[in-house]
């Protein structure tokens, strides 16, 4: 059955285009006419050493993307279709691929390794291929260096691709003694050490039990120590991920270890090779995130059972750990600000530097105090850099008290480094720093402010000098002005910035169009920027948003003129167009919320609208997402008037609605269908059976992404109260899924954290629908139609109440629907509503919830119930 | 196993702006969708009847339910021609327009009526739209998808329309000559006809067919033939065309529609069926084997309550069951059950159904969508024991004729 592939595989592989073309072309139509042969055949490639290495490592790829993609429904179909192919040929298959794990090709043999671990992957939940384990540790015991190294590697593979709990613990233990064996110093071959070290940072979600065995542990920490010591380089980077992934999967059996650890790992930062310095980093940077997670779970007091403690690493660690960092800081690379894909070692330790600030809090300020004191003068810009980056990345984390009286005397130093400091480097970390101070520090949960009227107009002055300077430091000046605006937000009526409210909207707006804007993204910080001006403005500044419509609609119009782009310009003019949608978006938000410029902005409604539609007809597939967020905005503040533009804006919506690829676009438009129902109301009518067609089309789809599912939920209930009664015709459609997915999301038993969270906010969607759907069908006759619904969703609110899981959000809407259920069905229900558990223990529970919003929407069921079955 | 990439964000903020816009949204959105709630709930507090207890309660107050759904919405219809599958079923079977069975003579038949001799056969939804055309049986399941020449019923240049156009025939196949014989039109060219008259409808139908090529023989793009049926009106003539003139099909039964009613989905009275043995070879239903049985058989839908019930809305009550044979026959409501009408018969006091003698003989066959109507049970068992005639219709319509001939009783005092 296997055929002769090799010329096509290297056709496929020709600088010719055409001849490229046909051979993919063939290989595809080979595939799809007879899978059997075409899989035959390519192993038959892969595993021929008389084949040359290019068509037998693409045989082998090919044959890999036959097995697996990265699409949900894709990958479940090309698993459907191994599973469903004759065992005769799985087999065959097989056989070629551990024949080929012999070969003297490197090549041959770690393509054939991954395509082991992918069908592994399929056939080892099932309880097929018992004998690859077998005859992979059988394989280690050879004297060949290269098919122990293939197998290790094979191993390493098939460890990422199966999970743990299909592979017995007896074959765990085998496969953990093979590979920790080839890790080992006396392991002579190189690549076998390698091949192992590599395995077992895949195989160490396989090694819980042996890592509860104080013995076993033991042994593997020793030899991933040691490889950290190895003369190859590989192998020391290999031990260090090792280390860094044991740091968060075993925290809690480290504590024997960490001093070792800490000498290993500084030797590593101070002296060894940069790809091996930055996983040393990384570990203690990994430790850091472990405790901030257990310390914020617990706040500081433990006192869980079963949770993992805190066992305060980094705070032991500290005085040497600190010093370790500060170092770093010094080995900045000369051009790394103007490098979108730098990291080097300065940058991971000032990074560590800022978790480990945020472990200890106010512990590490006089550690650092006195690197900063000393070097923030020096005349090498290195030094002075270090000094204000260490500054930077200790103010978040101690508390306000400990770093406000040394901010105030900063701050001066600070802005007068931004004025005149000679070094572009220097500058935008300073910059940098100004933001994280406004950041941290600034704004009205602070007790005694850093900002005063006497400094205001000099930082405002500073900033907007230096949104004059070269791009990346214009743009730290950007995001520095961004969180001073932002800590006015909450500040009432007036605002300190007001005075400079013209100034600064001026200044960003000229930055936008500097000619080298899109460096350093400059012109998104500076639109972003504007934005959260915009956000923090107040009245008293609304007359000067209001100006901003007409310019910023004269930008988006001037987008919209180019004729013939490129699809590199295409991209740009995309982009900007986001931007400026953007910016209108939070534009129309703000003003449609203050009463004076509400009426005002109206003027400007339609041209809006117009241009937001030829936004849209820029794009022929999909739609813009900052678009149909600032239509959503423009609905809501035009109200009923929104009608005129439907006609027209209608398409993009549902194109919106069916862009599966980018879900955060449906989601979007997902919401804005529910802006759309609260302006219109029923004038929506005429365009329901379009909306509710394709929203109960994604519902039934497995492609769309989960997220936006609770939403589409949510929608039903916004569309339901919209056009009330006449939402009848899709109660057949919606009740069902909405009930099929109720009893999906009823229980959680066993789910993770995501899981739970999710599940949360499909029930809020859930009954966020049902409320809606009720209250849309109060006082008209067709109540009738939704008594027949009333026992299913009394019992989901019984059942999600007794699972005890419910966050405070769906507590509030699930007492909420026990309130309209009652208020629309009345005494129909009565007894159903009388029977429930709801009805009591959860009403009384949300009756005496601290949550005003709970506590509220329990009233009212408790009123609505009173009703009920009060006659 | 490639080395793992350690980067972190280095001095940018935890979240970007683009984010926190949308965030933004979403706080308003919820925001709003929890106004707009609590707006309606408050509505509640004044306009409600349940707020004043001398209020009489919402179950007594609603107007008796029409039909399930009356009349779908154009949109409506554009939401079914795109539906596939398991929805597309369940949204057909709930469709057609069923006339009831004529179990007495309308009045007014030459004035109101038109009369049809009925094709024997399936009786279907044909549906064309995107460049295809499917069939669908008074139970939602398909049973052809064929091209036509029907509107975008093929993948062929149309030039007479959008290839989004959709139409929607109601038909009847006929086996023998492998014709679809169109008795109404509910949709045509995205046009709805649903809110039309029935006399609008036949005459849309018959103007409109033939210019597609529909009643053209079949071809490569065209795989069955269409055909109107020849309507009467119900006149003297026009009955008796019907019964006893020549159409090209095997007839069954004659077709009663009344010139104002529009499309209804579901049991309506306003179209009628009615057969005898001269124009129907099914004039008394048979069993599955094709034999008559020596017994009525009907089949009902258990209730929730154990009521036995017709399809009609409202439905009407045979008899109950009790709890002990619904568990012994494992049924649960909804489930359709068969039943002979036992010597017992039918007993009716002032018009009204009484009492009937029923005895179980099983579930009827799985594609069964609906229970029996009131009307068949009934015309069922007329026929059996006292069958309404073609001279009870002719008579009728003469008896109309010579009412009309007759002069005026009423004296002119002027």
């Amino acid at each position: 059955m296997a055929m002769e592939v090799t010329q096509i595989l290297l056709n496929a592989q020709s600088i010719d285009g055409n001849v490229r073309k046909h051979a993919e072309d063939s290989i595809k139509q080979f595939q799809e006419q007879n899978l059997p042969s075409f899989l035959l055949s390519l192993s038959g490639e892969l595993a021929n050493d008389d084949k040359p290495v290019e068509s037998r490592k693409l045989a082998g790829l090919i044959l890999k993307n036959a097995l697996d993609a990265k699409e949900q429904h894709r990958k479940f179909e090309l698993v459907q279709s191994w599973v469903t192919l004759d065992t005769a040929v799985k087999a065959q298959i097989k056989t070629c691929l551990l024949q080929t794990l012999s070969s003297a090709v490197s090549d041959a043999r770690s393509t054939a390794s991954q395509v082991i671990a992918k069908i592994a992957g399929i056939e080892l939940p099932q309880k097929q291929w018992p004998e690859l384990i077998v005859s992979l540790l059988s394989n280690i015991h050879q004297q060949a260096a290269n098919v122990r190294q293939a197998t290790l590697e094979t191993l390493g593979y098939l460890c990422e691709e199966v999970s743990p709990n299909v592979v017995d613990q007896d074959q765990v233990n085998k496969i953990l003694t093979a590979v920790v064996q080839g890790m080992n110093a006396s392991e002579g071959n190189n690549d076998v050490r390698l091949a192992a070290t590599r395995a077992l940072y895949n195989a160490l979600g396989f090694a819980q039990a042996n890592f509860s065995n104080d013995m076993e542990r033991d042994y593997i920490m020793r030899v991933v120590c040691e490889a950290t010591l190895s003369p190859e380089v590989k192998i020391r980077q290999a031990a260090f991920e090792c280390l860094v992934s044991i740091s968060s999967t075993y925290y809690e059996k480290l504590a024997h270890y960490i001093q070792d650890i800490f000498n290993i790992t500084a030797k590593a930062v101070r002296e060894d090779e940069e790809p091996v310095a930055l996983q040393a980093i990384e570990f203690w940077s990994s430790i850091c995130d472990e405790e901030i997670d257990i310390l914020e779970d617990y706040g500081g007091d433990f006192t869980g059972d079963s949770a993992i403690p805190c066992f305060y690493f980094i705070k032991q660690a500290l005085p040497a750990l600190v010093p370790m960092l500060l170092e770093t800081l010094l080995k900045q690379e000369e051009d790394q600000d103007q490098d979108e894909g730098a990291w080097n070692i300065a940058m991971a330790g000032g990074t560590c530097l800022g978790l480990v600030a945020r472990t200890v809090g106010d512990d590490i300020v006089p550690l650092v105090m006195p690197f900063i004191e000393e070097n923030i003068t020096k005349p090498e810009w290195r030094q002075r850099e270090a000094a204000t980056y260490a500054f930077g990345s200790i103010l978040e984390g101690p508390s306000p008290d400990k770093l406000t009286p040394i901010v105030n005397v900063a701050l001066t130093f600070m802005l007068a480094a931004l004025t005149k400091d000679p070094n572009n480097h220097v500058k935008d970390t300073t910059a940098w720093t100004l933001g994280r101070i406004f950041e941290f520090l600034h704004g009205s949960t602070i007790d005694s402010p850093i900002i005063t009227q006497a400094n205001c107009q000099q930082i405002i002055t500073v900033l907007l000098q230096s949104m004059k300077d070269v791009p990346n430091v214009a743009e730290k000046a950007c995001g520095a002005l961004y969180f001073l605006a932002q800590g006015f937000e909450e500040g009432g009526p007036s605002s300190a910035l007001t005075p400079f409210f013209q100034e600064i909207i001026q200044a960003l707006l000229t930055v936008t169009h500097r000619e080298d804007a899109s460096e350093s993204r400059l012109r998104t910080a500076a639109y972003e920027t504007l934005n959260e001006v915009v956000r923090c403005s107040t009245d008293e500044t609304a007359s000067m948003v209001l100006h901003l419509v007409p310019i910023i609609m004269m930008e988006l119009h001037k987008t919209l003129e180019g004729q013939k782009l490129s699809s590199d310009e295409r991209e740009k003019q995309s982009e900007l167009q986001g931007l400026l949608c953007g910016c209108l978006q939070v534009i129309i938000q703000k003003l449609g919320s203050l009463e004076p410029t509400k009426y005002l902005f109206m003027q400007y409604a339609d041209q809006i609208m117009e241009l937001y539609l030829r936004v849209f007809a820029c794009r022929s597939a999909t739609v813009h997402e900052e678009a149909m967020l600032a239509i959503g905005a423009l609905a809501y503040a035009t109200g009923p008037d929104f009608a005129k533009y439907m006609s027209e804006f209608y398409k993009y919506l549902e194109m919106g609605l069916q862009n599966f690829e980018e879900y955060q676009v449906c989601a979007v438009t997902v919401g804005v269908v529910g802006d759309i129902c609260r302006a219109l109301e029923d004038q929506i009518l005429p365009y329901c059976d379009g909306i509710m067609t394709q929203l109960l089309k994604n519902l039934s789809s497995n492609q769309l992404h989960r997220s936006v599912k609770p939403p589409i939920f949510s929608c039903f209930g916004d569309i339901a109260l919209a056009i009330g009664e006449n939402f009848e015709k899709y109660l057949i459609y919606a009740m069902p899924m909405l009930q099929s997915a109720a009893e999906l999301s009823a229980h959680t038993s066993g789910a993770d954290d995501d899981l739970v969270d999710y599940t949360n906010s499909l029930r809020n969607g859930i009954l966020e629908a049902y409320s809606g759907i009720f209250q849309g069908f109060k006082n008209s006759p067709k109540t009738q139609l939704l008594i027949p619904f009333a026992l299913h969703i009394l019992q989901f609110l019984d059942s999600i109440y007794m699972e005890k899981d419910m966050d405070d959000v769906v507590m509030k809407t699930a007492v909420g629907v026990l309130g309209d259920l009652a208020d629309t069905l009345g005494s129909n229900a009565g007894t159903l509503i009388q029977q429930s558990l709801s009805s009591k223990d959860f009403l009384d529970e949300c009756l005496s919830s601290d949550d005003h919003l709970i506590k509220e929407s329990a009233e009212w069921a408790k009123l609505a119930i009173s009703r009920a079955i009060s006659v | 196993m490639a080395p793992h990439d350690l980067r972190r964000p280095f001095k940018r903020a935890a979240i970007s702006d683009q984010q926190r816009g949308r965030e933004l949204s979403l706080q308003r959105q919820a925001q709003h969708r929890r106004d707009a709630q609590h707006q309606a709930r408050c509505l509640a507090s004044f306009l409600n009847p349940h707020s004043d207890p001398e209020q009489p309660e919402p179950e007594t107050t609603p107007e008796p339910e029409p039909e399930p759904s009356d009349s779908p919405k154009e949109l409506d219809i554009r939401h079914a021609s795109k539906l596939k599958g398991a929805e597309a079923r369940k949204w057909f079977a709930r469709q057609l327009m069923l006339p009831e069975w004529m179990i007495d003579v309308p009045d007014q038949l030459p004035k109101d009526w038109y009369v049809f001799a009925r094709p024997a056969g399936k009786r279907c939804f044909v549906v064309s739209s995107n460049g295809t055309t499917v069939s669908r049986l008074r139970n939602g399941s398909m049973l052809h998808h064929f091209p036509s020449a029907l509107p975008s019923g093929a993948r062929t240049r149309d030039s007479s329309g959008s290839a989004q156009s959709y139409s929607i025939l109601d038909c009847i196949f006929h086996e023998s000559d492998q014709t679809y014989y169109v008795i109404d039109m509910v949709c045509w060219r995205e046009y709805s006809l649903y809110d039309c008259t029935a006399e609008f409808r036949f005459f849309w139908l018959s103007s409109k067919l033939a210019e597609t090529g529909a009643c053209d023989p079949p071809s490569q793009y065209h795989r069955y033939r269409f055909s109107p049926v020849p309507v009467y009106n119900c006149d003297l003539a026009g009955l008796s065309a019907a019964y006893t003139g020549a159409v090209p099909y095997v007839k069954d039964g004659l077709l009663f529609y009344n010139k104002h009613a529009h499309y209804q989905t579901g049991n309506t009275p306003l179209a009628l069926v009615w057969k005898d043995e001269n124009c129907s070879q099914y004039v008394i239903d048979t069993d599955s084997k094709g034999q008559v049985p020596s017994q009525q058989q009907v089949v009902l839908e258990l209730q929730d309550n154990g009521n036995l019930s017709t399809s009609d809305d409202p439905p009407v009550v045979f008899s109950c069951l009790d709890r002990a044979f619904i568990e012994q026959t494992e049924s649960r409501s909804g489930n359709l059950l068969r039943f002979a009408i036992g010597d017992g018969g039918l007993n009716f006091v002032d018009g009204k159904l009484e009492k009937a003698d029923l005895h179980y003989l099983g579930k009827p066959n799985r594609a069964r969508a609906f229970a029996d109507s009131y009307s068949k049970v009934m015309f069922q068992y007329m026929a059996r024991h006292s069958p309404l005639r073609i001279d009870d219709l002719l008579a009728s319509i003469n008896s109309l004729s010579d009412q009309e001939n007759k002069p005026s009783d009423v004296e002119m005092v002027g």
